[in-house]
């Protein structure tokens, strides 16, 4: 890549403006009075999370992530925000009256991880040779962990038909 | 690139959806917190595929744990418009049916 940053700190700068955006969108997520900007403010946190895949050479999961989580599970969210009639309006009510005990709690939380984090992996790189071959991660399912895929696979099929049961009227 | 800025990020993102589950009363928000949380363990386990040389199994990982989120919004979807068929309200602050 012909730049005067050189690669590396190019993709250090595209990591810190998404990271800055899925930090922000997130807190929209846990703050926003309304509920369907609630849920727009997902999609951004999740296309963040797409982006940094694929910063990470994780093309394959890259995509996934979009199709997945942007195409199925934010639709059935704003279908579920739909059907249980949340109201649309600016409402404080969507926020319950421990804000500053689970503020406190989220804080303490960060403040330990970010700790253990720093120090146990203070000066570790990444190393970024070339994109992970979708082959390899394709060889790994359905060889190395075949009964986990398995195992997968049914608890999907239980989860749909759980959610059919749960959801259908008689 | 260091490790340490993607860790720092998903700690970031699973705080964010801590303080999401225990602040928010309305169901369907709850699960969006959760669905941040999930999305930050993802970011580890990708972060740390990439620290090991590219090793598939992060990757793999990942992959099961999306699959079963989508199961979890599914069936959690689901419970909450049963609950809201049955009380006409989804706050979660309101359902204490098994307390005893």
């Amino acid at each position: 890549m012909p730049t005067i940053l050189g690669e590396a700190a190019a993709q250090n700068v595209a990591f810190w403006i998404i990271a800055i955006t899925m930090a922000v969108a997130a807190i929209g997520v846990v703050t926003m009075k309304n509920i369907v900007h609630a849920a727009l403010a997902l999609v951004v946190v999740l296309a963040g999370v797409a982006a940094q895949y694929i910063l990470l050479q994780a093309e394959f999961l890259g995509i996934v992530q979009v199709l997945i989580y942007i195409g199925a599970v934010l639709v059935l969210f704003l279908f579920g925000i739909m059907l249980t009639r949340a109201p649309m309006r600016r409402t404080g009510e969507f926020d319950n009256d421990q804000k500053a005990l689970a503020g406190l709690v989220a804080l303490l939380i960060f403040g330990v991880l970010a700790y253990l984090f720093a120090d146990e992996f203070g000066g570790d790189k990444l190393h970024l040779a070339q994109p992970t071959q979708t082959s390899a991660i394709a060889d790994s399912i359905f060889r190395t962990y075949v009964v986990a895929f398995e195992v997968v696979s049914m608890l999907l099929l239980a989860a749909l038909i759980g959610a059919i049961v749960l959801a259908r009227r008689d | 690139m260091p490790v340490t800025q993607y860790v720092l990020l998903s700690a970031f993102l699973f705080c964010t959806g801590i303080y999401g589950v225990l602040a928010r009363r309305n169901g369907v928000l709850v699960l969006m917190s959760i669905e941040l949380m999930l999305n930050a363990v993802n970011i580890n386990l990708v972060a740390f595929s990439a620290r090991l040389g590219n090793d598939p199994a992060g990757q793999v990982f990942a992959l099961f744990v999306i699959a079963i989120a989508a199961a979890e919004v599914g069936v959690g979807l689901a419970i909450v418009l049963l609950i809201y068929r049955n009380r006409v309200a989804v706050n979660l602050d309101e359902i204490d049916l098994m307390k005893g």
